[in-house]
């Protein structure tokens, strides 16, 4: 089987999406505090479409597949999930980069679908991109000064004197100071953690009101992650920015969101604050994570982990059902891989889409 | 020391690399032992010369090398006098293997994983195929990968499946010591703890020792009996895995677990300022000093070993608990 992809996702809705999947309200907190919601999402199906043989289909890649959630505006959200959840394919569709087969994206109430190319440059600047790896995503012939001062050109600041006070500003802002020493740097002369800075003071630059942040410190060592997550920490209280944090490491989460929603195979299958997720985990999936990600204790070495065997499912062909059924402990025979669960709160505010909370 | 038979003992490595900026002293000055049986994690931060260090001892070295001495003892035996040809026979392989970092990218596209794995014995030690080929099953089999897998190419497998194979093609020879250079650092919670699962398993099936490389401290827990810190080209803290994360010794250790965030306790983590030296013209005296919030007069002095309860730590802050290496 041939997994190459068509760059783009495919725009026409498929066959298979139509009639059979229901859309879903995010719950009671989206219509009550409407007004405060910087950022919706709802029944959201991004989908890609395999090298075609010929004249056949050869299926999808059902990336994202029907996820729905309300971001709040200075709000801070952390998306847990393995690779290949589609968590990476749902930044981009919320950075405008893909475009959905089903359900949409609205930023203050605008439907991203419906921007024009010139709304949508605008729509940029209000949401800035922290990258993975800082070394790939600063390019390496410009210099510091340069790397900042790119987004106000595209952007139109073309006066230069507020462009370097700007720079200055959030550089400062970054603790990159004395500043004039950094400004004629090229990447490869700083560490990873002065990258990762400059990284953000590029998202940073245009004044937005979302940040999007792609495993901001996952590719930085362990006495400088700390670091980097406090900054983003503090710019989000001093901005009142709204986060979407992105990662596959639980514990970093904690000390960064207010709400965590774990993806599996395209969907979110919990959301909850994240004490209340930590504390008491409901879906068997959330549960097997949190047991598999290890506090520094020489008693690990001593014991033998339960963990749920295989892999997650491949995204083309997912299972029936709900979609952990084929790895899960305690599937209920009949139910669980009959139909897909939808989303239970048996907690206030606290939604899982597994059938043993019905 | 513990109780157990020695298996490596490394003493006095010095391994130095020639660049157009200088000499970068990667590995400076290390000592060693490793028991049978035992699993030792270096701890560092890239750039610490933990990866140099394996690279040394398995004498698997690029050609900019300027100063490559010491001795390394392996089961009595000391390897830095044998010639490469004769290391290459008698030591690598038989003796001591690799995981390399990675190494799920590591592994040959155009061959299918059974041969790969088969490789090392009709190599090293001339088995004939057919039986390589049934050992490469039975370890399979140990290290969780289902058996019809050996016919199938890497591309086809996932990435825990690939590092599985990887570490199968290095556990098929048995050395009784294999490296493990970062081996879960690019996959998946779920898939990590498996694999950590898997070691703990033939540790105790295949009475193999590890030296794991690492800079996650959390996940090194999972195998550690005693823990080797790295910090600058230099062991800093060698201590028993017990002892090492309840309460490690040397400063930078504890600022280093300080910075680890924990999900099941309730800590606020920390960070630690600055940056470690260049390895080019690394400071006199104590390589931490700069950022030790406990550094004193004393630290513009290169700090000798000392030994702390039987635990070693290169800290002047112990010159009276401790006696002199």
């Amino acid at each position: 089987m041939t997994l190459e992809l068509n760059g783009q996702p495919s725009n026409d809705i498929p066959a298979e999406l139509s009639g059979t999947q229901q859309f879903r309200s995010d719950g009671p907190t989206s219509a009550a505090t409407s007004q405060d919601v910087l950022l919706s999402v709802q029944d959201l199906h991004v989908w890609f479409e395999l090298k075609r043989w010929g004249f056949l289909n050869a299926g999808h890649v059902r990336a994202v597949d029907g996820v729905s959630f309300d971001l709040h505006h200075g709000e801070a959200i952390g998306i847990v999930g393995e690779s290949g959840c589609g968590k990476t394919t749902l930044m981009k569709t919320i950075l405008g980069l893909y475009q959905p087969v089903q359900g949409n994206v609205k930023f203050d109430s605008q439907d991203l679908s419906e921007l024009t190319t010139r709304d949508m440059q605008t729509y940029r600047s209000k949401v800035g991109y922290v990258q993975q790896d800082p070394y790939g995503a600063l390019p390496p012939f410009m210099t510091v000064e340069r790397i900042l001062s790119e987004p106000m050109i595209v952007s139109g600041i073309k006066n230069r004197s507020v462009q370097s006070q700007r720079i200055h500003d959030v550089l400062t802002e970054v603790k990159m100071t004395p500043v004039d020493d950094f400004l004629t740097k090229f990447p490869h002369m700083l560490s990873g953690g002065q990258q990762q800075r400059i990284v953000i003071a590029r998202a940073m630059i245009l004044k937005p009101q979302l940040i999007v942040a792609d495993e901001p410190v996952s590719m930085l060592d362990a006495s400088v992650r700390v670091e980097i997550l406090r900054l983003l920490q503090k710019l989000q209280a001093s901005h009142n920015l709204s986060v979407i944090y992105i990662t596959h490491d639980l514990s970093t989460v904690r000390y960064f969101s207010d709400r965590i929603f774990v993806m599996y195979a395209g969907k979110l299958i919990e959301r909850a604050d994240v004490n209340a997720l930590l504390r008491t985990p409901l879906h068997p999936y959330t549960q097997a994570l949190l047991a598999a990600t290890p506090d520094p204790d020489y008693r690990n070495a001593l014991t033998h982990k339960e963990l749920p065997p295989g892999e997650p499912p491949s995204l083309v062909n997912p299972p029936e059902g709900c979609r952990f059924h084929p790895r899960c402990p305690k599937r209920i025979e009949g139910l669980c891989e009959v139909e897909v669960p939808p989303d239970f709160e048996p907690v206030p505010n606290h939604y899982t889409a597994c059938w043993l909370l019905r | 020391m513990t109780e157990k038979e020695t298996l490596l003992s490394i003493e006095d490595l010095r391994l130095y690399f020639r660049t157009t900026q200088g000499i970068v002293q990667a590995v400076d000055s290390v000592d060693l032992k490793l028991g049978v049986n035992e699993a030792m994690v270096i701890l560092g931060e890239s750039g610490c010369g933990k990866t140099s260090l394996s690279r040394a001892v398995l004498r698997l070295l690029p050609n900019n090398v300027d100063t490559y001495s010491g001795s390394i003892y392996l089961e009595g035996e000391n390897t830095m006098e044998m010639a490469d040809e004769a290391f290459r026979r008698q030591i690598r392989w038989f003796k001591m293997s690799l995981v390399p970092q990675a190494a799920m990218n590591a592994l040959n596209p155009v061959l299918k994983v059974g041969d790969q794995v088969a490789e090392p014995l009709i190599v090293h030690h001339r088995a004939e195929k057919e039986d390589a080929r049934n050992q490469a099953a039975w370890m399979f089999e140990k290290v969780g990968v289902p058996v019809d897998f050996l016919d199938r190419y890497a591309f086809e497998l996932s990435g825990g499946m690939r590092q599985r194979v990887a570490l199968a093609m290095a556990l098929i020879t048995l050395p009784p010591l294999v490296f493990l250079d970062e081996p879960t650092s690019a996959l998946d919670v779920l898939t990590q703890a498996n694999i950590f699962n898997v070691l703990k398993e033939i540790k105790q099936e295949l009475a193999v020792s590890f030296i794991l490389i690492t800079h996650d401290i959390a996940t090194s827990s999972e195998l550690a009996d005693r823990v080797a810190v790295m910090y600058a080209g230099q062991i800093v803290e060698v201590n028993t895995a017990r002892s090492f994360f309840t309460d490690p010794l040397h400063p930078y250790a504890k600022l280093l677990m300080a910075s680890v965030p924990k999900l099941k306790v309730e800590q606020e983590p920390t960070f630690i300022t600055g940056q470690p030296p260049s390895l080019i013209n690394p400071p006199s005296g104590c390589r931490f000093a700069d950022r030790c919030p406990s550094a004193f007069d004393r630290c513009s002095e290169e700090p000798p070993v000392f030994l702390v309860d039987g635990q070693q730590v290169r800290c002047w802050l112990y010159r009276a608990k401790g006696v002199r290496a």
